[in-house]
């Protein structure tokens, strides 16, 4: 193989890795920020306790936590025919990503959340805000900078899981790595799927910190 | 203005806590009422129940004719917006500068835009913090943090502002000067001050009336220089001891005592008001036939009336003693044997 057509390989898996993570982490971001904001308000003593709806709640991010991606990426194949029409390729990869992000994203924004000093959403009560502006003024302005970080760790987190799409032939670096690395012992491949990998993490993750830290006060 | 009749109020954590037992209250419009007491003693809880924060388990708040107990959630959103409240440890939103702190009850209040930019204008300048508008509350000391929290509190005119241990975080310096502000303010709006705090210093600068607080009930109400200069409970006498300082050095009561003979008395003076610039003890010695021997002295200012103590020994023949001491009754000066300190 020519080096201009292994970077042309190369490039694509990285496009491909790029777009599956960030179409999932955004979808992700989405649905799992309201389930962990619900989780952080309807606990005891917070701004709506409801206790029932609570334990439903975090039982429930926690079931979807426990599966290891692998055997979920298997036990939605149904659910993803149903919504991208194929199991296939890089869109047969984003529901079971997304899927899987949005627990860990629950998590993720409840931790960030929780960290929001008491004393200032108490006052906010006594100058009588509504559970909502709560949310949308105090609580998620607050936890901002946090909630960067908490974004830049489900995306880490996805290029991981994203490797593992070569199971399913979802494409990006992973696949790459499997098909030519494994199969074709092409070990160079292998090497330069890994050296991307770790720059594009490191380069997420100074974004992230940069940003976090371009928001707190 | 806020009333509070027959409130009580337990929590149930692993023991039962019973914060309040049956406390009755009134406060009247435009007063500076504290409420002191040691941590514990259940004022956060009290405080609190006036903005409704805690709700209580039996009685009823009346805030501005308003039953606090019987609103319902949106009701008592509204309510709120009428009682402003600071804390000790101040509460400003980090993501906010100063300004937008101070803007966000009037947002939420719906208030237009340019409307809220001339009043947070106002308000910054009330607090002497116009400068300090684009700042973040981290950049701030503490003093100026608790300045953003009065103006914050008081941006939507309420006609209650509560002050949960205000200057308890402050220095001795900055809380003088927020104290200030605080009656500052009384003065100019009219506005209903509720303070709660643990230092009678605090009370003694600028509160019209006190309540003491211990374990849960009210023991004593009263007029500040009523409750400093007779305090009837035995909570109240250790909570204005160091400020007044009634307790006499040992040695200097051993003293004193050894030289007393029949022919002397020990006696405790208290002088309120205006009897502090009156000669007293030097007319009673113009007098009588009487000497005095002055062995410890205060005086002292509470919000605008003076206050003084003296610790006198006065020898003479037992008669023109006895004329002496009613002499100084009769001047309204109170008095005791100081046979103990």
């Amino acid at each position: 193989m020519g080096s201009f057509n292994m970077i042309t390989i190369l490039w694509s898996a990285v496009l491909q890795t790029l777009a599956m993570v960030g179409i999932s982490v955004v979808i992700a971001q989405v649905l799992g920020m309201p389930l962990g904001v619900l989780i952080v308000i309807t606990e005891e003593g917070h701004i709506v306790p409801n206790r029932w709806l609570h334990r439903i709640l975090s039982t429930t991010v926690n079931i979807g936590r426990s599966i290891p991606f692998i055997i979920l990426l298997v036990a939605v194949l149904p659910l993803t025919r149903l919504l991208a029409g194929t199991t296939f390729g890089t869109k047969g990869v984003i529901v079971p990503l997304t899927i899987a992000a949005i627990p860990f994203v629950a998590r993720v924004v409840e931790s960030a959340l929780k960290e929001v000093d008491p004393g200032v959403i108490e006052a906010a009560q006594a100058m009588g805000s509504t559970p909502m502006q709560i949310v949308y003024k105090v609580l998620i302005p607050e936890a901002l900078p946090s909630l960067v970080l908490g974004f830049t760790l489900t995306a880490v987190n996805l290029i991981g899981y994203s490797a593992m799409a070569g199971v399913v032939g979802g494409g990006g670096l992973g696949d790459l790595a499997i098909r030519y690395g494994f199969h074709r012992k092409q070990v160079d491949i292998t090497w330069y799927t890994v050296i991307i990998l770790v720059v594009l993490v490191q380069l997420l993750q100074m974004l992230g910190n940069w940003v976090a830290k371009k928001l707190s006060h | 203005m806020i009333e509070l009749r027959n409130v009580s109020k337990t929590f149930h954590t692993d023991r039962e806590i019973q914060a309040l037992k049956d406390v009755n209250l009134q406060i009247p419009k435009g007063e500076i009422f504290g409420i002191i007491g040691q941590s514990g003693a259940g004022k956060s809880t009290l405080i609190r129940c006036i903005n409704g924060l805690e709700k209580p388990d039996h009685g009823e708040i009346i805030v501005d004719g308003v039953n606090m107990s019987q609103l319902n959630p949106v009701q008592l959103r509204e309510a709120r917006k009428c009682i402003g409240m600071i804390f000790q440890h101040f509460n400003l939103l980090a993501s906010r500068t100063v300004a937008g702190n101070i803007a966000y009850p009037l947002e939420i209040a719906g208030v237009k835009r340019h409307v809220i930019k001339e009043r947070v204008d106002e308000l910054l300048h009330l607090v002497d913090l116009t400068d300090k508008a684009n700042a973040y509350p981290r950049q701030l000391s503490g003093g100026q943090k608790q300045r953003v929290g009065i103006a914050r509190a008081l941006a939507n005119r309420p006609q209650v502002l509560l002050c949960d241990e205000a200057t308890s975080a402050l220095d001795p310096e900055t809380t003088k000067s927020v104290l200030h502000l605080l009656a500052d303010i009384n003065a100019k709006m009219g506005l209903t001050i509720v303070l709660i705090t643990h230092e009678m210093a605090v009370i003694q600068e600028i509160c019209d009336k006190v309540a003491v607080l211990d374990n849960g009930t009210i023991q004593e109400t009263g007029s500040v220089i009523e409750i400093l200069a007779r305090p009837k409970t035995e909570v109240t006498k250790r909570m204005i001891q160091g400020l007044i300082n009634i307790q006499i050095p040992p040695e200097l009561l051993e003293r004193a005592r050894a030289s007393v003979t029949e022919s002397c008395v020990l006696l405790k003076l208290k002088f309120i008001g205006p009897q502090v610039h009156e000669p007293v003890i030097s007319a009673m010695l113009h007098k009588f036939s009487v000497e005095a021997n002055i062995l410890f002295g205060k005086i002292d200012q509470i919000k605008d009336t003076p206050f003084g103590m003296l610790l006198v020994e006065i020898c003479g023949p037992p008669d023109q003693v006895d004329q002496a001491i009613a002499y100084m009754n009769e001047q309204g000066v109170e008095m005791e044997v100081a046979t103990n300190g």
